[in-house]
């Protein structure tokens, strides 16, 4: 893939954030926070760093690997696996219908290319990103995986045990990014459940830590994401913490949990997508 | 008075020593095949795999949901991951891991559970799971594996290495008699019918297919005949096999190392249910936790042991 300027990422952040507003608007029901937060993230990741194929093969062999973890981003991965080719954007407009391939939460089960795991209980995409890590090991394929989990989802105890193997094998292949956004379903995290010291506890655990201080500037974004690719084949796994903003891009929405799991009303949505121009053309 | 026993042995040995040498031979005969284990390598027999092939075997630690989830990923590389612990860590412990990650992922990775069951023996009930061919069987892709000795695990393992897809492959612990044939071919989904007769089918699986052939013995002492079939493959059922039997003898007797509960059992039911409803009578664990005890004592006590297959025999055929 051609490298874009960020001006024309820019864009495709804009028309992720809308599809996303789009997509849960049209179905009454999603997660539209966090996407909407994480729009820099998925933009940079497939379209600026990642070596991939939309010519979508299961195995991924000779190819970068990306897992997402947290699924109920579902609607702004789906709207980045569109927009780079995976599958017809027009498809989007199914999200969470019946006999759809974008279900609810990502599936294998329907066969969506780009998606290699279900995933939607948390806690679990760690696990098999270091997985399909050391099997690229083992065929001496020489591509990154990378992974994306919730902040919320850290409270998940597998998490743990996956941070803990990857130290132990040294799964120098993986980069592992967190959404820290400081919110989840119920509230804040600090009140829901603190995670007090992140960046300590990966370090503890073995990790080389970064952080990318704001997640929702995407030259910042893509800095953060080549000094974690800097930092792989050095014997240690590496754990981007990536701030960001739940909801970020609507006024109305940015910085709180309401938005995690509440679909925007036909006035809201109006309202949402007059702050974000239509730059690629709606689904 | 000495049993005329259809089938004989002249050794006994550990079901989960024929995983351990299945598993060993299926790494020789394909690269691809790779192991891993959650703390128990010795205990699951994986250690001579573990040394012949160091770079394809991965201890995990005690943590088994992310034993599961690496598995599931490892797949995504073409390998065939076979992650083993203990049958209760293996299902109850990490039964949405394998749900979301293996089963709804459609994944090839091999779930290898040793230490099910009753026969476990002096660890007790924390162990003793007696539930695990239920979850497994209601997850829709799995298919779910019970071999009865040594030489059908070994069997059974060479044969799961080579189908693409998830599995579950139930064994255990007691050393128990060595009575099918070292050479048999394992057909996943097909059972074996062991011994023919004409009064009583009695579906076995696991350790309990001994029990059944020592119970049809003791039942034609008595001139009853009974069709003794190894139902090692829990999920995908046989129902052929099981209709064509009870069809000849109509009525049987299921007897397995589980809850009554989910099990075997209830499968079957289903299947005489719809298809030819005859007298079933389980032979099972009734609704109960286990306890520390020998094998043989337990399977007394919870009356899985062929004595019990006998009454459950005669219980069936009354009600014909």
């Amino acid at each position: 893939m051609e490298k874009q300027s960020i001006e024309q990422l820019q864009n495709i952040c804009t028309q992720l954030r809308r599809d996303v507003l789009r997509m849960v608007h049209a179905v009454q029901s999603g997660h539209p926070g966090a996407p909407l937060g994480c729009a820099e993230f998925f933009v940079a990741l497939y379209f600026d760093q990642l070596h991939h194929n939309p010519d979508f093969k299961m195995n991924g062999s000779g190819e970068d690997l990306f897992f997402l973890s947290n699924g109920h981003l579902s609607a702004g991965w789906y709207s980045v696996l569109a927009r780079s080719g995976y599958f017809p954007v027009e498809e989007l407009k199914t999200f969470r219908k019946l006999n759809s391939r974008l279900q609810g939460h990502p599936a294998t089960h329907e066969h969506l290319p780009g998606i290699r795991i279900a995933s939607g209980s948390l806690g679990q995409g760690l696990s098999v990103a270091l997985g399909a890590a050391q099997a690229k090991k083992l065929n001496q394929d020489d591509k990154l995986v990378y992974i994306l989990m919730g902040d919320g989802e850290l409270q998940e105890g597998q998490v743990w045990e996956a941070a803990m193997y990857a130290a132990h094998y040294g799964v120098d292949n993986l980069i592992a990014t967190v959404d820290y956004n400081g919110q989840q379903i119920d509230g804040p995290t600090t009140k829901v459940m603190d995670l007090k010291n992140l960046k300590a506890k990966w370090e503890a655990f073995g990790w080389e830590v970064i952080e990318t201080k704001n997640g929702n500037d995407l030259k910042s974004v893509i800095e953060g994401l080549e000094l974690a690719k800097s930092l792989t084949g050095k014997g240690k796994p590496v754990m981007n913490l990536l701030y960001t903003e739940m909801g970020y891009g609507v006024d109305f929405m940015v910085g709180t949990h309401k938005w995690h799991g509440s679909p925007p009303n036909d006035e809201q949505l109006a309202k949402a997508l007059g702050q974000l121009e239509e730059t690629l053309g709606d689904y | 008075m000495s049993l005329d026993l259809k089938f004989t042995y002249t050794e006994k040995k550990d079901t989960r020593s024929g995983f351990g040498d299945g598993f060993l031979e299926a790494g020789r005969r394909n690269p691809n095949v790779v192991g891993l284990c959650a703390d128990l390598i010795g205990s699951l027999k994986m250690g001579d795999f573990q040394k012949e092939f160091p770079d394809r075997f991965f201890q995990t630690g005690i943590a088994e949901a992310n034993m599961i989830g690496l598995a599931a990923g490892m797949t995504l590389g073409g390998k065939i991951p076979f992650a083993g612990t203990f049958a209760n860590f293996a299902t109850g412990r990490v039964y949405d891991q394998i749900r979301q990650s293996v089963a709804y992922s459609d994944k090839n990775v091999k779930i290898c559970a040793s230490h099910a069951g009753l026969t476990l023996g002096e660890d007790g009930a924390t162990h003793q799971i007696l539930e695990d061919l239920g979850m497994m069987k209601m997850l829709p892709h799995m298919t779910v594996i019970n071999p009865c000795d040594y030489n059908q695990t070994k069997a059974a393992t060479l044969a799961i290495a080579e189908y693409e897809g998830p599995v579950y492959l139930r064994f255990g612990r007691p050393s128990w008699p060595i009575f099918t044939p070292a050479d048999q071919k394992f057909e996943i989904g097909k059972a074996w019918k062991m011994i023919d007769g004409k009064d009583v089918t009695i579906f076995a699986t696991g350790h309990l297919v001994w029990e059944a052939v020592v119970a049809e013995a003791m039942l034609r002492q008595e001139g009853i005949h009974a069709e003794v079939i190894n139902i090692h493959t829990i999920k995908p059922l046989d129902q052929e096999a099981i209709l064509e039997s009870v069809k000849k003898t109509g009525c049987a007797v299921s007897a397995e190392e589980h809850q009554i509960n989910g099990g075997l059992g209830d499968s079957i039911a289903q299947t005489l249910i719809r298809h030819n409803p005859a007298p079933l009578e389980y032979v099972g664990v009734n609704d109960s936790f286990g306890e520390s005890g020998t094998p043989t004592q337990l399977l007394e006590k919870y009356g899985l042991n062929a004595e019990n297959i006998v009454k459950a025999a005669k219980r069936a055929l009354a009600r014909k």
